[in-house]
């Protein structure tokens, strides 16, 4: 059992790393290979990741975790400001910082579960937000934002050429250098700053199964099955969670860091609790507690939303253009208001379609349309991520076994 | 004493509306179990049927002018409100009130809304977990703030108090402090009076009525009040119902003092939640005190004086999240949340 389980990692692990470094191959067709939206898809996905190791396994819904991805932005752009254009300890600092910022705030919110804990940790992000607006506008630059500046000291770099605003690089190579290479009359963008996110995505990722696979994974989805019942077997959890919950802050400050690292500059809005909420969607709409659901849903919503905003009527229309006027017309006045400006209408819907009919996301989608495959074709075979779903729900399949027993206390 | 009284005064306005929507959320809470974050989405659709009344109301007929000019050389533009023109004198009454009329006009339409979004969409989801209740609401509060910004748009749209209520009064010569001492805006007192008549009205239904006993005696017990042969699910239905009416009528009397905008609701609805979790979850009493508590708070920690105290610092922005994370961690409960209502 545990040597195909292994396999079956090794198996996504080499599959999610070919995917991600071919994505300018990838999404290119699909309109969305430029370096701004890939970057974003990577980044997110690190925030997603790391939001999950708190709420997939544990199931404390944070509702604050923008806070450290602000925390993360700030840091690191003070680092790019004071030490050095390089972004490593722009983005080593950053993960201390909100580490540090995360383990306060999880000391004190981790004392209270459920809905109290979802509200601390709003609390504490809006805290931190209007915080940010007023108080610490010395530090955060208020509503401006936080820039580079021809000023700053930058007591580690060699004076630069005068006049120019320099831009974030890793040792030299400019994040925002870009190939093109035209490919089957596509233009393949092959961005530095993307390959630099995706690598340390595909670190974060292979962390973040290690954390899933390991015994102090199993006592958190423990916690999230039954804490009591945990406690009273002599574990204390509260350790636990905290750990858990300094990792994802620290996720969250590494995906604002990068955030900055590709465009230098932070704003308070990154840490309103719509950004908190964002992540949650993100989660969700992949599939919390498994291990590839949340960097699906990043980039399925961040994908929706740069295409999706920008279909305008005129090209709704086109789509019906083999249709009578009239109809193409009815269908356009139908369709369009949850397109463009309105996408959020729809991510609303389909947000609240997963919630009621999906709850483990499209991750469990895919599995149950895949069983019915299998159903009907033969015996079936059992993938890495259909294992994570099933340890989610708590019924194992069959085969699945001793090693997962903690998991089985769970009765939904 | 006079500074005191003028800050006690302008938390009231907050005050009210915080006691007001964290009553709505309570009686969800208290009656049916269910955390409800579209909550705030109901007090800003509250506050845009007091800009759709008003729009109903005004509704011009224009006409050209045979006899004046504009500026620009094109005969005038005369517009009359129909409202006007079928009832004279009263039908411009009735535009300067709009805002006590569209109370008429939003109570069946939150009753309504209440009523469906509790039918449609919160009944499946009791016996699910609170994360669950959480997330489906909260979807449900993004798709309701976009579908009003789509047809209000995004900017504010300010709302005229009636001419009557324009201005402020000088209550600091009233009880016989120095004049232009504590001046207070009267729309503000107007809200605040509001305000007590529905907590008060509520709290009467409540204590008073058939009804709001068999609903008291649900949230104390829901099995037993069914087992007496009382459908209490209708009654709980209702109450969401009426839930949804009293924040959306703080949301329309709202309007005169914050133009309605789609994001308000968003806005309240952190720190409403605040407000419920300081009261106590489940304790309507709690709500309310803690509503007025946290709103006269705040306009106290505004004050000059605090912030020289501090140091330079303001926190009158942070003030009610402080609160809420010392009260959270040294009194789970809340002031005056019954034992064992969600204390863990």
């Amino acid at each position: 059992m545990l040597k195909t389980l292994r396999t079956n990692d090794t198996a996504l692990m080499i599959l999610f790393t070919l995917v991600v470094l071919a994505g300018p191959l990838i999404l290119a067709p699909v309109g969305a290979g430029y370096p701004d939206l890939m970057q974003r898809f990577v980044i997110y996905g690190i925030f997603a990741i790391g939001f999950n190791i708190l709420f997939g396994l544990t199931g404390y819904l944070s509702f604050g975790h923008a806070a450290f991805l602000g925390v993360g932005s700030y840091s690191a752009l003070w680092m790019l400001k004071l030490l050095s254009i390089n972004i490593v300890p722009a983005i080593i600092f950053a993960v201390v910082v909100s580490g540090l910022f995360a383990l306060l705030i999880g000391f004190v919110s981790l004392r209270r579960s459920g809905i109290y804990f979802s509200i601390l940790t709003l609390a504490f992000a809006q805290m931190s937000y209007n915080l940010a607006y007023s108080v610490l506008t010395p530090i955060t630059n208020g509503e401006t934002g936080l820039q580079l500046d021809l000023e700053d000291p930058r007591i580690l770099d060699s004076a630069g050429s005068a006049g120019q605003v320099a831009s974030p690089s890793f040792f030299g190579l400019e994040m925002g250098d870009t190939a093109v290479v035209p490919f089957l009359g596509m233009d393949l963008q092959f961005n530095v700053g993307f390959y630099v996110s995706a690598l340390i995505l595909i670190g974060m990722f292979y962390l973040s199964l290690r954390i899933f696979r390991s015994p102090f994974g199993m006592i958190l989805r423990a916690v999230k099955s039954n804490q009591t019942r945990l406690n009273y077997t002599g574990f204390n959890s509260r350790p636990y969670t905290l750990t858990a919950f300094v990792i994802s802050g620290m996720y969250a400050g590494l995906a604002g860091a990068l955030l900055v690292c590709m465009d230098p500059l932070a704003g308070a809005e990154r840490m309103q609790w719509t950004a908190s909420g964002e992540v949650v969607l993100m989660t969700i709409m992949g599939g919390a507690g498994t291990l590839i659901g949340p960097v699906l849903g990043a980039g399925i919503i961040k994908y929706f939303e740069n295409i999706f905003s920008r279909i305008n009527d005129e090209v709704v229309l086109g789509w019906f253009s083999a249709l009578p006027d009239w109809l193409a017309e009815a269908f356009t006045t139908v369709i369009s208001p949850f397109l463009g400006s309105g996408w959020h209408i729809s991510l609303g819907l389909i947000f609240m379609l997963v919630v009621i009919f999906l709850p483990g996301g499209l991750v469990e989608g895919a599995n149950r349309l895949m069983n019915l495959f299998t159903r009907l074709s033969g015996p079936r075979k059992n993938t890495a991520s259909e294992e994570d779903a099933y340890a989610d729900k708590g019924s194992l399949p069959t085969k699945a076994a001793p090693s997962s027993t903690v998991v089985n206390t769970k009765e939904s | 004493m006079d500074a005191i009284l003028l800050q006690v005064l302008n938390g009231l306005d907050k005050g009210s509306a915080y006691a007001l929507i964290a009553l709505g959320l309570t009686l969800i809470f208290g009656t049916l179990g269910v955390v409800n974050f579209a909550h705030g989405a109901l007090f800003m659709i509250g506050s845009f049927c007091t800009v759709t009344f008003n729009n109903l109301l005004s509704f011009e007929r224009v006409t050209l002018s045979e006899t004046e000019l504009s500026p620009w050389g094109t005969p005038l533009e005369i517009h009359v409100p129909y409202v006007e023109l079928w009832f004279g004198e009263l039908g411009a009454t009735m535009i300067d009130y709009s805002v006590f009329w569209s109370i008429l006009f939003a109570i069946p339409v939150m009753l309504l809304i209440g009523i469906v979004m509790e039918r449609g969409l919160i009944k499946h989801f009791y016996k699910r977990p609170h994360a669950d209740q959480i997330l489906v609401t909260f979807g449900l509060a993004i798709v309701l703030q976009e579908v009003i910004k789509t047809v209000y748009g995004a900017n504010p749209i300010p709302q005229p108090a009636p001419d009557a209520f324009v201005g402020s009064v000088d209550i600091g010569a009233m009880i016989g402090m120095a004049d232009n001492a504590v001046i207070y805006p009267i729309w503000r007192l107007v809200y605040f009076l509001f305000a007590g008549v529905v907590i008060g009205g509520i709290f009467a239904f409540l204590r008073y009525t058939t009804f709001g006993m068999v609903v008291r005696a649900g949230m104390a017990d829901r099995e037993t009040v069914g087992l007496l042969g009382i459908d209490i699910d209708k009654r709980f239905t209702a109450m969401f119902g009426l839930a949804a009416v009293v924040t959306g009528l703080a949301g329309v009397m709202y309007t005169p003092i914050l133009s309605p905008n789609y994001h308000m609701g968003m806005d309240f609805l952190v720190l409403c939640f605040v407000v419920v979790v300081v009261g106590g979850m489940g304790s309507l009493t709690g709500a309310v005190a803690a509503g007025f508590l946290l709103g006269i708070l705040q306009s106290f920690a505004s004050m000059p004086e605090v912030k020289d105290f501090l140091f330079g610092f303001s926190i009158d922005q942070v003030i009610i999240y402080l609160v809420a994370v010392i009260i959270l961690l040294t009194r789970p409960r809340g002031l005056m949340g019954r034992k064992g209502v969600m204390e863990t």
